[in-house]
């Protein structure tokens, strides 16, 4: 099959288009380097090594050609959304099994590249976060507030020698989502809590400056013109909006808008999770349901759920829906004066 | 100032107009060979009405319109006719297609022209027959037949006619320069086309990359005395498919699977028009086209060569192949196909003929999977999903694929063109419709011939029944027959009784059959002697039969 166009000329290609998304990450990852210290550094390499092996070895036993689909950099972009998910300075094994889950599993079960139903990434975290919950709860505390920021060196040890040296609480603390958790179920004061350290301005120290460099890097993308505004839109508007009205029901009970949006996996998740384009519905009308669908999941998952974050677990459910909404969100085509049914 | 109405999608493909529209249109010299397909229009091929050895004059008919769509064909030249065969065409199989091929006598003598100068007074259904007759079809590359789009009686009126001189393939200038140099003439034709419309409203729309065309179909439109507005559209492919320049140009869509008539427009090429004014004022059929030759050539340009020409001949028109050429494409790089054969001639379809080169067209680099990005989404001009086609193509689930209105795909290939992974997305949707239309083909045949092996069980059924039934009745007569007053209780019993007397009397029958009959209604003489006869018989026989006693 080789017929007309015989002239093509894509935007972009789309190895190309996985590069500028992974360029898109660097400013948050920038200030992550800067606000917890190097060990980012550290993750980011273990994941993208252990991708790129996942991805050779699925790609040798399928009998496709390894080189060709390397090539296209979506190993790279799971693995660093995977990395970015997780907390650093965790144990090599936690990286290992989650790229297992996320490249082997997620992606190359399902086919390969493009056929996924489940973005890869959040598989893997799904995976991570229900089997080992202890080791995905140990985030590296900022460095305005961490007793020890371990450096480059103590990073290796940590991640391939275990603790060593340091002490794990001296590098440790609870996420601002999940202090506030387990000290809402405490019976702590909304009020006490939100005055801790640990939340910093409006979405916890450290972690809202990454958010901004998130969005930043998410307004790269659009405009870029790698995603469309509606997905991040719809997204941001929902989480708000369930936020807005969680805070209605439950005055001083319930942390704000602010806080849900700056905070945990929304920005990253907005803009690079949930526009995964293989995952996520792909209408406009659609693309504005399935993202709104997910924020509104995140935050009910974080509030009422069992997990601090809900961003996984929201695009995931979200994508299981992804066809379907697809299917009753058609655009009329030019021509057609009313949609014919289409067949499920 | 007219306001437009944008259609969805689009893209701006480098436009490479320059090479070609800078020189005025040439004139190609007398060839000494020609090769006039038969198929040269949408619907059945004109039927030949030469046969070898021949001897044509210029303009005369050498094919008769052959049903209702359909239209003549014509020589393109004096000469002798030295086959009727298959011959290269241009068409992307690359099959062969019956030809008429004239060798020219270099006379170049014509018929006598009836110019049509009266053809306002003349009755339309007649100047309808004379247009069919000339040959005349759409030039733009679809090559209906002109006639069968002139006649509004379907639809009553056409009060807008849309002049399509968007020319928005990329290469192609033969409408370019038409419209620069003989835009008074394409609005003579224009002419003809507004009358038999009964048109009030007519629209030239010309893409803006083509400036001196839009100024000279401007000039000529002052001058011509009848209402033309000339509507500078803006450069985007496929701005010149007919839905997409008749919503730009009125807002108004073509319903699917409809035509532009349906919604009052009708839309024409500026190159038929310009045939139409040929054809009105000399007299003169279509034998003859503008034609683009560019690409990887020494002197790209315009050329107007005789339909028939073969296209090896219209390459070195224009200077010849350069070193490094890889090909020719037939009409535009979005919507053309690649030619098999320098041999096959220009028909009336071919508006432009492209020397590729690796640096022109470089090939396109293998495919990786598709991301769903949808990209090809947006560029779509009818607002499909080819990405969703694609996969349900690719899985052979054509039904699905159908279901996102594959057929409302006009082929323009922009969802190719803007791939980021390069998937030939055209491809797959013209697979899927020939894949559809061969099943489509078979099921009719399967059900034609389930039709007829029904039909054939059930006659054979009729008659074995028909054959019981005369039994039966035959049967109960001689039962009523031969025991009209016998009742019996049991109808199985009285059946088998029914079955037995049958029996019986058929034995009776047959025994009467082999019975000699001659000895019936004898006269009393003869019986007499018969009787005497049989007497004497007897005793020889008595006789006989007492010495076999005496012997035992």
């Amino acid at each position: 099959m080789t017929g007309s166009p015989y002239i093509t000329q894509p935007r972009r290609e789309t190895p190309r288009v996985m590069q500028l998304v992974l360029l898109a990450l660097l400013p948050g990852i920038t200030a992550h380097w800067w606000l917890f210290g190097p060990g980012i550094l550290v993750s980011l390499l273990l994941c993208s090594l252990f991708a790129i092996g996942f991805e050779s070895l699925a790609l040798l036993m399928r009998n496709r050609p390894i080189g060709f689909y390397l090539r296209d950099n979506t190993a790279l972009v799971t693995a660093w959304l995977l990395a970015l998910s997780m907390p650093t300075l965790a144990p090599w094994w936690l990286y290992l099994v989650g790229i297992f889950f996320a490249i082997i599993v997620a992606k190359h079960f399902y086919g390969g590249m493009g056929q996924n139903l489940f973005n890869p990434a959040m598989v893997g975290f799904a995976v991570l976060i229900l089997s080992f919950p202890v080791q995905m709860t140990q985030w590296p505390a900022p460095a305005a507030l961490a007793a020890h920021v371990p450096s480059l060196v103590e990073a290796f040890d940590l991640v391939f020698a275990g603790q060593g040296a340091l002490s794990v609480d001296a590098y440790t603390s609870a996420t601002p989502l999940d202090s506030l958790k387990t000290q809402l179920r405490a019976g702590t004061a909304f009020d006490d809590i939100a005055g801790q350290a640990i939340f910093g301005h409006i979405g916890g120290t450290g972690g809202e400056i990454v958010a901004l460099m998130f969005l930043a890097g998410g307004l790269l993308l659009l405009a870029l013109r790698l995603i469309t505004w509606h997905i991040p839109l719809a997204f941001l508007a929902a989480i708000a909006l369930t936020a807005g009205v969680i805070q209605l029901i439950e005055p001083g009970e319930q942390a704000g808008i602010l806080f849900h949006l700056a905070t945990g996996g929304a920005m990253l998740g907005a803009f690079f999770i949930a526009t995964d384009p293989i995952t996520a519905a792909s209408t406009p009308r659609g693309k504005l349901l399935y993202a709104a669908g997910a924020g509104f999941l995140t935050v009910i998952i974080r509030v009422y759920g069992n997990f601090p974050d809900g961003v996984a677990f929201a695009v995931l459910l979200m994508n299981i829906a992804a066809p379907l909404i697809d299917l009753y969100t058609q655009p009329r085509v030019f021509g057609q004066t009313g949609r014919k049914d289409k067949q499920p | 100032m007219r306001s437009l109405h944008p259609f969805p999608g689009g893209v701006h493909p480098a436009d490479h107009k320059a090479e070609s529209n800078g020189r005025p249109i040439a004139q190609a010299p007398l060839l000494p060979r020609y090769v006039v397909p038969l198929r040269q229009h949408i619907g059945t091929p004109a039927k030949p009405v030469v046969k070898v050895g021949d001897k044509v004059l210029k303009g005369q008919s050498i094919g008769h319109a052959d049903g209702y769509v359909s239209t003549a064909i014509h020589a393109p030249t004096s000469g002798r006719v030295v086959a009727v065969a298959p011959q290269p065409v241009p068409h992307p199989s690359g099959i062969a297609d019956l030809a008429i091929v004239i060798e020219a006598d270099g006379d170049d003598r014509a018929i006598e022209y009836e110019p049509l100068i009266d053809w306002r007074s003349m009755d339309p259904s007649t100047l309808r027959n004379r247009i069919r007759d000339l040959g005349l079809a759409g030039l733009g590359g679809a090559v209906f037949p002109s006639y069968i789009k002139l006649n509004p009686k379907s639809a009553g009126r056409v009060p807008t006619l849309i002049l399509n001189g968007a020319e928005c393939e990329p290469w192609i200038t033969c409408d370019d320069r038409l419209m620069r140099e003989r835009a008074h003439d394409i609005l003579r034709g224009t002419a003809v086309i507004q009358s038999l419309l009964h048109a009030e409203e007519i629209l030239i729309g010309i893409e803006d990359n083509k400036p001196e065309a839009i100024a000279a179909m401007r000039e000529a439109a002052e001058q011509c005395g009848f209402p033309i507005e000339v509507v500078a559209v803006p450069t985007q492919y496929p701005a010149g498919g007919g839905k997409q320049l008749t919503y730009l140009l009125t807002g108004k869509e073509t319903p699917s699977g409809a035509l532009s008539t349906d919604i009052g427009i009708q839309v024409f090429n500026v190159g038929t028009a310009y045939s139409l004014y040929r054809a009105i004022e000399f007299g003169e059929p279509v034998i003859s086209r503008v034609v683009t030759a560019t690409g990887h050539v020494a002197e790209p340009q315009n050329i107007e060569v005789r339909i028939g020409t073969p296209i090896a001949d219209l390459i070195r028109l224009a200077g010849g192949e350069l070193s490094g050429a890889s090909g020719r494409l037939i009409g535009g790089p979005m919507m053309g196909f690649d030619l098999r054969d320098t041999a096959a001639p220009i028909t009336k379809a071919v508006n432009c003929v492209i020397v590729k080169s690796p640096a022109l067209f470089p090939p396109a680099p293998p495919p990786m999977p598709c991301i769903r990005c949808g990209e090809c989404a947006r560029a779509c001009p009818v607002s499909l999903q080819p990405f969703e086609m694609h996969w349900y193509a690719k899985a052979r689930d054509f039904g699905k694929a159908q279901g996102y209105q594959l057929f409302d795909c006009i082929e323009c290939g922009c969802c190719s063109y803007v791939c980021p992974s390069h998937i030939p997305l055209v491809d797959y949707f013209r697979f899927a419709k020939s894949e559809i239309w061969a099943r489509e083909r078979e099921k009719q045949a399967a059900e034609q011939a389930r039709t007829r092996h029904e039909f054939h069980q059930f006659r054979a059924e009729r008659e074995k029944q028909e054959k019981a039934d005369k039994l039966a009745a035959k049967a109960a007569e001689r039962l009523k027959q031969a025991e009209p007053t016998t009742a019996t209780a049991d109808p199985e019993a009285e059946r088998k009784k029914a079955i037995l007397q049958a029996a019986i009397e058929r034995a009776k029958k047959a025994k009467e059959d082999v019975t000699p009959k001659n000895v019936d209604n004898v006269s009393a003489e003869v019986r007499h002697e018969i009787e005497e006869i049989e007497a004497r018989r007897a005793k020889l026989r008595e006789a006989a039969h007492a010495q076999d006693e005496d012997k035992a």
